[in-house]
């Protein structure tokens, strides 16, 4: 429908008003001739009209290239992301952000009272073995349940704001990070407690292990977070996966015990078909050292426990791992980007 | 004319309606096939042009679907055909304050949801200061915002929101909340978008303002665009099929409204006269000129408004009483049958109270009526009906307000400086 002719001769044009009242150096003077006489009175008009601005198109799904450069904008927003996250969870606790350290020194502790006061079961310094295998399971552990829920837990923003959704999942991912940080820095405490040194010369194994370790838990939480929003039984599925997964990880028991058989019956390749099983292997490899525990307190036992490979291993074994990672990665974030498009109605 | 700002091409967004929500895996497998559903066409093929630098309004009732072509613009919602193209970067403002975390303080939600809506720290510390003077919570600033007001709140949203410093701004109904104080001052930082020439886009069923700051708008029913325009025109277009809709049932049961081809809005209450109620009011029924062809006033027209009623028994000295009132409530005007010095002794039947307006001098809005009757003395109210049937005011103009007030004005030059 088209304004007729009179109705135009009514309204005095409007954009003459306007691009006059642009050139006036006084912003007060506005156009349509009523001042509000409140703050807003000092601005400055900051013409946005010569600014370089590209044409997109918006909706339509975008390849994976810019996916990826969007994200890399938002790194920011990850950051701020995981600081409110942290922020939150110790808000109103009188010990606060203590609580991320008390936490694991508490469990060791009570690993080294059970297993080796109590139990007493011959694994020299278990505690450390023990910890050195749960401290990457549990940054997996902690983005997968995190990260399975994110997108759905932040509804009320996927609803109202458009941003790069895959943040959410990624920053489930940023906050079991630092939560490993605060882990590590509680296991280091614990190991000079114990006079316990890390193989101080394959500590560079654990860049490559910990690069496969988060790009690996971003690929499953992109893709489970978007999966989620559709069939909410995911969280629960996980929940029960991240149990029977747990056990495939040589983290609690001796992955030398189980080698025998595993060779025996060719099932090498399955167990090691579980990205997680390397990298667990790795910091126990670094964080454990054989060889220190070994040489000190027992010279029999400690070689019952790991089962050493060579660092070229590690260092190969946790490469591919990064490497498949990085492929997952971009396939789940291109499944996320058909899954995002219906976000907003379904949740 | 130059580029638009932001481009809208044929764009349709379909919503399956499914009648039983089912999102768990089991109820997939075990009935694949029994998702029965319905489609909601919430966007019809819907195609406009904004160029920049302009302020474009969307007009239309609730359910109309501009909230939805909101979020397709923005990007929120996938459109099912259809595209959008946008120039420049994109700020929305669909809900002030979304994401604010109530156990942050104001400064980390500043930061939190300046960088969610897309500005880097850098630009937030820069305008930190600015942000929180905009939104005067300086000393609750370090406070957590669950603490926070709703209307601290939405100013603080606010604050964040308009300083990110788009070059296409959506805004959909935020302005709506908030003291009126602040509500100018918001107004106040769109005309400044307006003069920098940033493209707005602008959601809302608030008409007055529509005709204060946009250049254009589009009216949407039902998920059709049904018109575009001018603020005038397209106020005037959704004003027309805003009241065709209240037939459908936007008054209380057992009171029929008819605009029937008589040209008159008449509504009955149904009910009668009885020894507990001695008097009632069974109906109202309002006339102005040129009612069957449109159903709005123009400023200063004539209106007529009948009040029924039926008496059970005879009551000496009945004075029937009026209200009008604008839809925020406001009482306009109210007056009797006492103050018009009209006084009338019911006897047993029906009867009919005529209050007849010369001139109607009110602008833009919708009016309702309230009908009493009450004794004299004041100590009986016989029968008390309120919104008992309603009018609409149409201003062709531009002048804003209420009132048709009309003024003449004029400027001169009362002599020339420095001139001989």
């Amino acid at each position: 429908m088209t304004p007729d002719a009179e109705q135009k001769l009514a309204l005095p044009d409007r954009e003459v008003g306007e691009a006059s009242a642009e050139g006036s150096a006084a912003p007060a003077a506005g156009s349509s001739g009523y001042s509000y006489d409140l703050a807003g009175e000092g601005e400055q008009p900051r013409s946005v009209v010569h600014r370089d601005k590209p044409a997109r198109v918006v909706a339509t799904r975008t390849t994976l290239g810019r996916r990826l450069l969007e994200l890399w904008g938002s790194r920011e927003l990850i950051v701020f992301l995981v600081r409110k996250e942290i922020k939150v969870k110790y808000k109103n606790s009188a010990l606060g952000l203590l609580w991320s350290m008390l936490n694991p020194a508490f469990t060791l502790m009570v690993y080294f009272f059970v297993f080796q006061i109590v139990l007493h079961n011959g694994v020299p310094q278990y505690a450390i073995y023990l910890m050195a295998g749960l401290l990457p399971w549990n940054l997996f552990q902690t983005a997968m349940m995190s990260g399975t829920t994110s997108i759905v837990d932040n509804g009320g923003i996927v609803k109202k704001v458009a941003f790069p959704r895959e943040v959410l999942a990624l920053a489930s991912v940023g906050t079991a990070m630092m939560f490993f940080v605060f882990q590590a820095t509680v296991m280091a405490l614990f190991m000079v407690g114990f006079l316990h040194a890390a193989a101080w010369g394959e500590l560079w194994l654990l860049v490559p292990a910990l690069a496969a370790l988060l790009v690996f838990s971003a690929a499953l939480t992109v893709f489970l977070s978007a999966v989620n929003v559709y069939l909410r039984d995911t969280r629960h599925l996980i929940e029960v996966l991240l149990v029977a997964w747990f056990w495939a990880v040589p983290a609690v028991y001796a992955f030398k015990l189980l080698y025998p058989g595993l060779v025996h019956h060719h099932l090498l390749w399955l167990y090691f078909a579980n990205p997680m099983s390397s990298i667990v292997l790795t910091f126990q490899r670094v964080l454990y050292n054989a060889h220190m525990a070994a040489a000190t307190t027992h010279p029999v036992a400690a070689s019952v426990v790991l089962f050493v490979f060579s660092p070229t291993w590690y260092l190969v074994a946790n490469l591919i791992v990064l490497g498949v990672s990085v492929v997952l990665f971009l396939v789940a974030l291109a499944i996320f980007g058909r899954l995002e498009g219906n976000f907003a109605e379904e949740l | 004319m130059g580029n638009a700002g932001v481009e809208v091409v044929d764009v349709s967004k379909r919503f399956r309606l499914y009648h039983e929500k089912t999102s768990s895996i089991k109820e997939r497998f075990v009935h694949p096939r029994r998702m029965s559903y319905e489609d909601l066409w919430a966007l019809d093929s819907i195609s406009f042009d904004v160029p920049e630098g302009e302020t474009f309004g969307i007009l239309g009732r609730n359910g109309s679907g501009k909230s939805t072509l909101l979020k397709c613009i923005s990007g929120i919602l996938q459109v099912t055909s259809g595209k959008v193209v946008v120039r420049g970067k994109l700020a929305a403002l669909l809900e002030l304050g979304a994401g604010f975390q109530p156990e942050l303080s104001g400064r980390d939600n500043i930061f939190l949801n300046a960088s969610l809506l897309g500005l880097s720290t850098r630009e937030v510390e820069r305008r930190f200061d600015e942000i929180v003077a905009f939104s005067e919570l300086e000393q609750f600033i370090d406070n957590q915002v669950k603490y926070y007001s709703s209307g601290m709140y939405v100013r603080l949203g606010f604050a964040v929101a308009v300083n990110v410093d788009p070059d296409v701004l959506v805004v959909d109904e935020v302005l709506a909340v908030g003291d009126e104080r602040f509500q100018r001052k918001c107004l106040e930082r769109i005309k400044l978008f307006q003069k920098e020439g940033r493209t707005i886009i602008f959601v809302t069923h608030a008409a007055d303002l529509v005709r204060q700051i946009c250049t254009e708008a589009v009216v949407l029913q039902q998920g059709k665009m049904i018109g575009m325009g001018p603020p005038g025109e397209a106020i005037r277009l959704f004003r027309e099929h805003l009241l065709e809709g209240s037939e459908e049932g936007e008054f209380a049961p057992g009171e029929e409204v008819v605009v029937d081809d008589a040209s008159r809005i008449r509504s009955t209450t149904g009910e009668s006269a009885s020894a507990a109620r001695p008097l009632v009011i069974t109906g109202a029924e309002i006339q102005h000129p040129g009612i069957g062809r449109r159903q709005y006033l123009l400023p200063r027209e004539p209106l007529r408004l009948w009040v029924a009623f039926e008496a059970f028994s005879a009551l000496p000295d009945v004075v029937f009483a009026i209200e009008l009132h604008d839809l925020a409530g406001n009482l306009v005007f109210g007056t009797d049958t006492e103050i018009l010095e009209k006084p009338f002794d019911a006897v047993p039947g029906t009867g009919v109270a005529d209050f007849a307006f010369d001139s109607v001098p009110l602008l833009d809005g919708t009016y309702s009526v309230n009908v009493g009757v009450r004794s004299r003395s004041g100590g009986t109210v016989y029968d008390w009906r309120e919104q008992l049937c309603q009018f609409e005011v149409m201003n062709p103009g531009r002048s804003l307000g209420t009132v048709a007030l009309q003024p003449t004005a004029e400027v001169r030059a009362l002599g020339a400086l420095g001139a001989g």
